[in-house]
């Protein structure tokens, strides 16, 4: 399967089907920590998919040639056995800390705006775990450049829609009347599980 | 210092109870419920994260006072991240079936933000010993939670309560063929996602409960 339809499957499994927080259980602390407001998860779901599209094509550079086993051959033919395989988890949470902080550097200098309001979330993107876990992903499932992009896309618009959900379901529930010990994260936790119930309906679909 | 005196204790022993890092810190919650679908995947990555959290506290105590500040993040990045890959080489190594099981989500322990957090909060402000008893204690608050979670999804979720071995898995106890013809049945929505968020929410409430914490939100 080739064309469109296929990077179309991709990018509907990434944000529905296999969404990365509501069926991969990823990024789940800033997800929680930040859903009290609605304003700050628009501002940290925009940031994550800014940081996801740009860290996985280039982990998958670094991957295709320089990591993976026989990726040295371009140098020469004698490193076709060389498989560094075993850096992958350093490499790549070094790309992703330094491209976090080139991308703060560089909205700080074009966009004043958008600066203002996601630079506190920069920073704390860098240990969100849905950005390594995309790039994990993107080597456990073998996707080309291509697929790649539009997986990092979809996974950074799936992390968006389900964060900017939960955001306005605990701002609908404020006034509720919640056991005491039950308020805050373990509601978020019920409510989550509700929330990823409902995306289950999509896992009929079939692309 | 005498290592059991008071003080060494509540180290150890606030973290598993009442100062818990996934149930009121609400820390490293993305790992613990991938790898909360059978006991012994929870049994091993308590392990792996036993084992990265004191190295990693003990590590970065020894070498903090030579951290600059401003680069402490890179730092302590990527003495995490070596470990975790040690660990997760050890376990290509010698429990192939399970580094399959588990797949990403060693990795992530890198991100596990228990372990940043105790760096950061503990590591750089204690001496190694201290530093070991805070890893030791938070990490075996984190494999409490995780491992209750799995306990209860596995036994009602697949009916089956596995230990780890050296393969796939040594089944301890199933439920018997005759409750099934009884009219029993597993709640097969525990092993799906949607399960996970709900019994650690519950877990959540029940140790709060206990621990007598409250938030407002």
């Amino acid at each position: 399967m080739t064309g469109i339809e296929h990077y179309l499957s991709i990018f509907t499994k990434a944000v529905f089907i296999e969404n990365i927080v509501l069926a991969y259980f990823l990024g789940l602390c800033s997800f929680l920590a930040i859903s009290k407001k609605i304003d700050a998860s628009v501002g940290i779901g925009l940031a994550v998919i800014v940081v996801l599209t740009i860290t996985a094509p280039i982990n998958w550079f670094l991957w295709e040639f320089l990591l993976d086993k026989g990726a040295l051959t371009w140098i020469s033919q004698d490193f076709k056995d060389t498989d560094l395989g075993f850096l992958k988890l350093i490499v790549f949470i070094s790309v992703i800390a330094a491209m976090v902080q080139l991308v703060e550097m560089f909205m700080e200098r074009f966009s004043q705006s958008l600066y203002n309001s996601l630079g506190i979330f920069l920073p704390l993107i860098a240990v969100n775990c849905s950005i390594l876990g995309g790039s994990l992903f993107m080597v456990e499932r073998e996707y080309t450049i291509s697929e790649t992009v539009v997986y990092g896309f979809g996974s950074g618009v799936g992390f968006f829609l389900a964060i900017v959900a939960l955001a306005s379901i605990r701002y609908r529930i404020r006034y509720s009347n919640i056991p005491p010990r039950l308020r805050g994260v373990g509601m978020a936790m019920l409510l989550t599980g509700l929330l990823s119930m409902a995306f289950m309906a999509f896992s009929g679909i079939d692309l | 210092m005498e290592l059991f005196n008071s003080e060494s204790k509540k180290i150890i022993s606030d973290p598993i109870n009442v100062n818990n890092p996934i149930s009121l810190q609400v820390l490293g919650i993305c790992s613990a419920l991938a790898v909360t679908i059978r006991l012994d995947q929870a049994i091993i990555m308590t392990l792996a994260v036993v084992f990265v959290l004191c190295s990693s506290n003990v590590i970065l105590s020894l070498i903090r006072n030579y951290i600059p500040t401003r680069v402490r993040i890179v730092i302590m990045l990527s003495v995490i991240a070596s470990l975790v890959s040690v660990v997760d080489e050890l376990l290509k190594a010698y429990l192939y079936d399970m580094s399959k099981q588990l797949s990403v989500f060693v990795g992530l322990i890198i991100t596990n933000c228990i372990i940043m957090g105790r760096a950061e909060a503990f590591a750089l402000k204690h001496g190694p010993s201290k530093a070991f008893l805070d890893g030791l204690g938070n990490s075996m608050g984190y494999g409490l939670i995780i491992i209750v979670v799995s306990f209860f999804r596995e036994l009602f979720g697949a009916g089956t309560i596995t230990l780890p071995d050296g393969g796939a898995g040594y089944v301890l106890w199933r439920i018997p063929d005759s409750w099934y013809a009884a009219g029993y049945e597993n709640i097969g929505l525990l092993v799906l996602s949607p399960g996970a968020f709900i019994i650690l929410g519950l877990v959540i409430w029940i140790q709060r409960e206990f621990a007598g914490v409250e938030e407002d939100a």
